[in-house]
């Protein structure tokens, strides 16, 4: 039902921006904006800066709406939970006699424990009760806990705030909804609202005082830059190692029949095999610790290094080795001025893939086992239910991945320029 | 002995379903160093093949090739390639892929970039020496593949269509160039093209060849090479023998194509 909410929400926001937005869209006589086909031609689609802005906004807005951040203005919250104190009246029926007795509910927050409200026990064989409940749990009333006539005596509730009940009737009252259960025991469940629980999805200031505090004072005894380095550490040395083996292996398989005959059966067979499926192996192999991680990464690394490689070669137009052998160059010279050269493009291409696969891999093998890492951290913190922890875990791993990819691409830009211009 | 010698050159290759294409049968070829060759033929006519050959890039199956008394047997400096495109390497700049065949070669740095400078004035590219080569138009781009080949000083310089993917205009430029640089280096040259036109303008000499199997059907000695040299290449077309020649030219090859037409349509 909240998620339905959210998702109205989010289409309301979309489609509002988007009529708003493209109306006012800035009046720019460029070449594309003079194109009069423009649906179907690919090349005239160009992302909405606007768009992108707003999409972002919109994902931190629904999270504090449905948070009740404090971020946002109270009026953009989602229905709150239900807290402080409200109060119903229990009639008792008991030997023929009725009573009529209130209850007192004082509705908290998770983390606090206060006490009972005292309340007057007030006349008559049934006394005014009192209990505490926390948001999004329940209680029962055990309503003749201070009765002169108990339960066992033949006492029993016949209504609620006057309107007459029977085991298995729910009654709403102010702040929350009274059962009666099948055994005749009031049952008061607090309004919960439509916000998240913080314990599965805290606000987003929850999340940035958890990490600040996390700077400061690491997690399991390693800082979170400690945690973070230890996963990129590994995803580097898997993927260096990787590419030592895998590009020299690429090339000798696209340059010699024996070697592209004898590796192609299991580099074919290797690649589909997501690198997860060998964490079981490598751990039994080489253990948990780094060994295992690095072999691991080294593994999600070499097929795609090897295959780029491979095609890298594969690719190089037969015109430029023709036409270095008619320059004059030797086998030596044709691998380092034109193979080589002409297979980068390839290779960074493949560099990119296997370091977001790498990237990938590592965390889910820090999942599994670990002392240190990005991976180990969010899973110790889900076992704990410290759902803020798990989130900024989250967030920074898409961060780090983001930006390798972005260094991969900066990298390709500045080192083949010519890639694609062959 | 200067010059290329090609003795009965047959070429066979053997299909994967069992049959085989005879692609050059018996063809033989005397050309003197400093002659100007050009080849002519309908497509499937063996001329890429001849090239490669020559070039060492395959082997024949029969026939003897010797340039100045020796024989070829692979791909050297001595025999230049210029392409039809897509032969340059574009992580060079335009200097270092005309220096590409001295820097192999090992010559001294000064050396090199004398005779860099000296070719990309030629060939006009002097303001274009750090760019890279996907910056250049289609021309430029040939132009540099010319002088990339002329950089190596090779004794004779294959052109597979070196012309073939550029726009008329650019085109004829280019063949002024071509014979420019045959004049003054007095390079051995054998030029493949599709065009009638270029083969008469380019061609000292001009061979038709025949499809299937590929051999030579006619042989020309032309003087409009020579005509070219020294005059605008648009009046040597409008001299009567050009007019006559090319109609002659077409009208063979023409029947060429028919023929082949005709067979397939047989066969099918």
């Amino acid at each position: 039902m909240t998620g339905l909410i959210v998702l109205a929400v989010y289409v309301g926001i979309f489609v509002a921006a988007m009529v708003i937005f493209t109306r006012l869209g800035a009046k720019m006589r460029d070449y594309t904006s003079l194109k009069t086909v423009t649906f179907g031609d690919e090349s005239a689609v160009r992302p909405n800066r606007a768009a992108g802005i707003i999409s972002i906004l919109t994902l931190f807005l629904l999270w504090g709406m449905f948070t009740g951040s404090s971020l946002i203005p109270g009026f953009l919250h989602a229905p709150a939970p239900f807290q402080g104190q409200t109060s119903f009246d229990l009639t008792v029926e008991a030997n023929g006699q009725t009573d009529m007795s209130s209850v007192t509910v004082l509705v908290h927050e998770r983390e606090q424990n206060p006490d009972d409200v005292e309340v007057e026990p007030g006349d008559g064989f049934a006394k005014n009760d009192s209990i505490t409940v926390a948001q999004y749990r329940s209680q029962l009333v055990s309503f003749d806990r201070n009765d002169e006539i108990t339960r066992a005596d033949g006492a029993e509730v016949v209504a609620v705030n006057g309107q007459r009940v029977r085991p298995g009737d729910r009654i709403e009252i102010e702040g929350g909804s009274v059962t009666i259960s099948d055994k005749g025991t009031p049952n008061f469940e607090p309004y919960n609202g439509m916000q998240m629980e913080p314990l599965y999805l805290p606000s987003p200031e929850a999340v940035v005082d958890r990490t600040i505090k996390v700077l400061d004072e690491g997690f399991r005894g390693t800082s979170l830059l400690g945690h973070l380095g230890w996963s990129l550490f590994r995803v580097i040395a898997g993927f260096v190692c990787g590419a030592i083996v895998g590009i020299p292996l690429g090339y000798a398989m696209g340059l010699s029949n024996w070697f592209r005959g004898w590796f192609d059966p299991i580099v074919e067979f290797m690649r589909p095999v997501p690198p997860l499926a060998l964490i079981p192996l490598v751990i039994i192999w080489a253990g948990i610790g780094e060994t295992g991680k690095i072999i691991l990464l080294f593994l999600a690394a070499l097929w795609i290094m090897a295959i780029a490689a491979r095609s890298g070669v594969s690719g190089v137009n037969i015109a430029k080795v023709h036409a270095a052998y008619s320059l004059g160059a030797s086998k030596w010279q044709i691998m380092r001025y034109v193979i080589i050269p002409n297979s980068l493009p390839e290779i960074f291409t493949g560099a990119r893939v296997a370091m977001g696969v790498c990237w990938g891999t590592v965390v889910a093998a820090e999942l599994v086992a670990a002392e240190k890492g990005a991976g180990m951290m969010i899973m110790v913190a889900s076992k704990f239910q410290n759902t803020d922890i798990v989130i900024l875990g989250i967030i920074l791993i898409g961060v780090i991945g983001f930006g390798i990819d972005m260094l991969m691409r900066g990298a390709e830009r500045f080192m083949v320029p010519w890639k694609g211009k062959g | 002995m200067s010059g290329l010698s090609i003795d009965k050159l047959s070429m066979r290759f053997d299909l994967p379903n069992g049959g085989s294409v005879q692609a050059l049968k018996d063809v033989s070829l005397e050309l003197k160093a400093g002659e100007l060759l050009s080849v002519l033929g309908p497509s499937g006519c063996g001329k890429t093949t001849l090239l490669n050959i020559v070039a060492g890039f395959l082997a024949p199956t029969d026939g003897v090739m010797k340039l100045n008394g020796h024989q070829i047997t692979g791909p050297d400096a001595e025999r230049g390639m210029v392409f039809q495109q897509g032969a340059l390497f574009e992580w060079m700049s335009v200097r270092d892929n005309v220096g590409f065949g001295p820097s192999m070669k090992g010559m001294p740095k000064h050396d090199k970039a004398e005779i860099v400078n000296h070719l990309l004035d030629v060939v006009g590219l002097q303001d274009f020496k750090e760019k890279a080569v996907y910056e250049l138009s289609g021309g430029m781009q040939q132009r540099v593949a010319l002088a990339r080949c002329l950089a190596n000083d090779p004794d004779v310089i294959l052109m597979d269509e070196p012309l073939g993917a550029l726009d008329a205009l650019t085109r004829e430029k280019m063949q002024s160039l071509v014979l420019k640089l045959w004049k003054e280096t007095g390079k051995t040259i054998i030029l493949i093209t599709h065009s009638v036109e270029e083969a008469l303008l380019l061609g000292e000499r001009l061979i038709v060849m025949a499809p299937r199997p590929g051999r030579i059907h006619k042989e020309y000695r032309l003087p409009f090479a020579e005509l070219g040299v020294s005059s605008d290449l648009r009046e040597v077309k409008k001299h009567p023998d050009f007019a006559k020649k090319r109609e002659e030219i077409l009208g063979m090859i023409w029947d060429m194509e028919e023929e082949i037409m005709g067979r397939s349509e047989a066969s099918a």
